[in-house]
């Protein structure tokens, strides 16, 4: 393909740009932890209640060398995974039950309003006595949250599936079922992935909570206790690798999304 | 061996809202052979895409019933199709999974339909678009493809609820001329209800002209044009159809004010 000159300079602005804004974010990331290293090291802040690069990076060989660095973040992983994705199929099933049985969903509309309203954390200490502490419960927390939230975002997302379309499906006699496959589900499947990225942000906070309430292992477990016992090494150490985790987390969902949506929509 | 092939006797229908009661229908007696092409004129809201809903079965009227080819219509008929204003193509299917569509909710998907399906495409030029994907296509070749679904369940009666009227109006001039001579081809029976008169008069054997709500058959005419061939384009030149026009125009007694 023959590019014109302009054309040629044009795409050399939008790179030269790019590169400035990656360059920029990577020198930011790197000025800040050299600068916490710095002002520690100088005690210009108090390294006990700060902590500092280099004394997280010693905490984590540490814990590597111990054995229990991944294990740790392992399980809070394992938690967060299992939570949001049992969140969201258990909340796309009951979607669907609600939307086929347009007398439950009426029924329940006020109820999942207030359980939408109502905080899921503070159902944290009544899932730990009904469950016992440990992992299941926790997994239990993520799934609450995610539960409710994805209810409502999916039942809406049925609910206002192109009524032609559906009007279309019904000239050739589709029946219920029909329908809900080859018309409301296809038609939502962009507000079901949307609703699966929400999660993942939901069951993280539903996961740390737990940890922080009865755990004895995890990201948010070594938070607490460090805390409790002022190793900030400890909380920063797990706070960063935390962020880290997330994140990557949050992105695979965007990947995901971005995949199938070209997929399916081919845009 | 039926006399009509759709028939609608008596027909009334109301719609009920918090607001209250709406006469939409009264009293709709219609006679239709088989091989006929109906079209069905009348001012906006007075009904007519209702009455289209009601011979396909997808909507109960109030009173009077319909039948095809002497049943009793009670739910969606299999010898009917219906097409919509729009084209409602699926964004996340391609044309063929499109077009296939009918055929797979009633479980008709085999090796001769789908070849069917496939000449279909052919003859009308969305071969090569098969598998491309709506959003690729202009909105004549949508509502190209959205008749060969309706036609891939070889349907005997064509319902065409303003079929046209989403489309430019070159496009629909071109389509229309298009979706005539296959209806003709393959002898469908076709109703179109329409607000545009000089579609209703260049494409239909007959014209029915429906009142204001509640509507009634205020007067049908029989289209005798004089014209080389029937079609859509050169009907429109046929001496007798400024009569025809100005009388249908009068009947809809359309005031602005």
């Amino acid at each position: 393909m023959n590019c014109s000159k302009e054309h040629i300079e044009y795409l050399k602005k939008v790179k030269k740009k790019k590169i400035a804004i990656f360059s920029t974010q990577i020198l930011l990331l790197a000025i800040f932890f050299v600068a916490w290293e710095i002002a520690a090291s100088f005690k210009i802040i108090d390294p006990f209640i700060t902590s500092q690069p280099s004394r997280i990076v010693k905490t984590m060989a540490n814990l590597y060398n111990q054995g229990v660095l991944f294990y740790h973040i392992g399980i809070t992983c394992v938690e967060t995974i299992v939570g949001f994705i049992s969140g969201t199929i258990i909340g796309i099933i009951i979607s669907i039950i609600l939307w086929g049985f347009d007398f439950l969903g009426k029924v329940f509309e006020p109820y999942l309003v207030v359980l939408n309203s109502l905080p899921k954390i503070a159902l944290g200490p009544i899932i730990i006595v009904w469950i016992g502490a440990g992992p299941a419960s926790i997994i239990v927390m993520a799934l609450t949250i995610s539960l409710i939230v994805t209810i409502m975002e999916v039942l809406n997302g049925f609910i206002n599936v192109d009524e032609d379309k559906i009007k279309l499906a019904k000239t050739f006699g589709a029946t219920k079922i029909q329908i809900l496959t080859k018309v409301v589900l296809p038609a939502s499947f962009p507000v079901m992935l949307n609703a699966l990225k929400i999660n993942v942000g939901l069951s993280w906070v539903g996961v740390i909570v737990g940890e922080f309430l009865v755990s004895k292992a995890g990201l948010g477990y070594l938070i607490v206790y460090g805390g409790q016992v002022f190793q900030l090494d400890l909380v920063m150490m797990s706070v960063l690798i935390l962020a880290a985790a997330a994140a990557i987390m949050y992105q695979g969902v965007v990947f995901i999304q971005k995949k199938l949506g070209y997929d399916l929509h081919n845009n | 061996m039926q006399l009509y092939i759709v028939e609608t006797i008596q027909l009334c229908m109301k719609y009920h809202s918090l607001n209250g009661e709406t006469d939409v229908l009264d009293n709709i007696n219609l006679k239709i052979k088989e091989g006929e092409f109906i079209s069905i004129v009348g001012p906006s809201g007075c009904g007519k895409s209702t009455l289209l809903s009601i011979i396909a079965g997808l909507i109960k009227p109030v009173s009077g019933i319909v039948l095809i080819e002497g049943n009793e219509v009670c739910s969606t008929s299999l010898k009917v199709g219906y097409m919509l204003q729009r084209d409602y193509l699926f964004e996340w299917r391609t044309i063929l999974q499109n077009v296939m569509l009918g055929l797979e909710i009633r479980h008709l998907v085999n090796q001769e339909n789908k070849e069917y399906v496939l000449s279909l495409l052919k003859t009308y030029g969305l071969y090569d678009f098969r598998d491309k994907y709506p959003s690729q296509l202009s909105g004549g070749m949508r509502q190209r493809a959205a008749l060969i679904r309706t036609l891939a369940v070889r349907p005997k009666i064509l319902l065409l609820d303003e079929a046209f009227s989403a489309l430019d109006y070159q496009t629909r001039l071109a389509v229309s001329d298009d979706i005539y001579s296959i209806i003709k081809n393959e002898n469908k029976t076709a109703i179109l209800v329409t607000h545009d008169i000089a579609e209703s008069i260049s494409m239909a054997d007959r014209v029915a002209v429906l009142s204001k709500r509640p509507a009634t058959i205020k007067s049908m005419y029989d289209i005798r044009l004089t014209c080389k061939k029937k079609s859509p384009l050169c009907s429109r030149e046929a001496p007798e159809f400024k009569e025809y026009f100005n009388a249908i125009w009068k009947d809809l007694d359309i005031h602005i004010n």
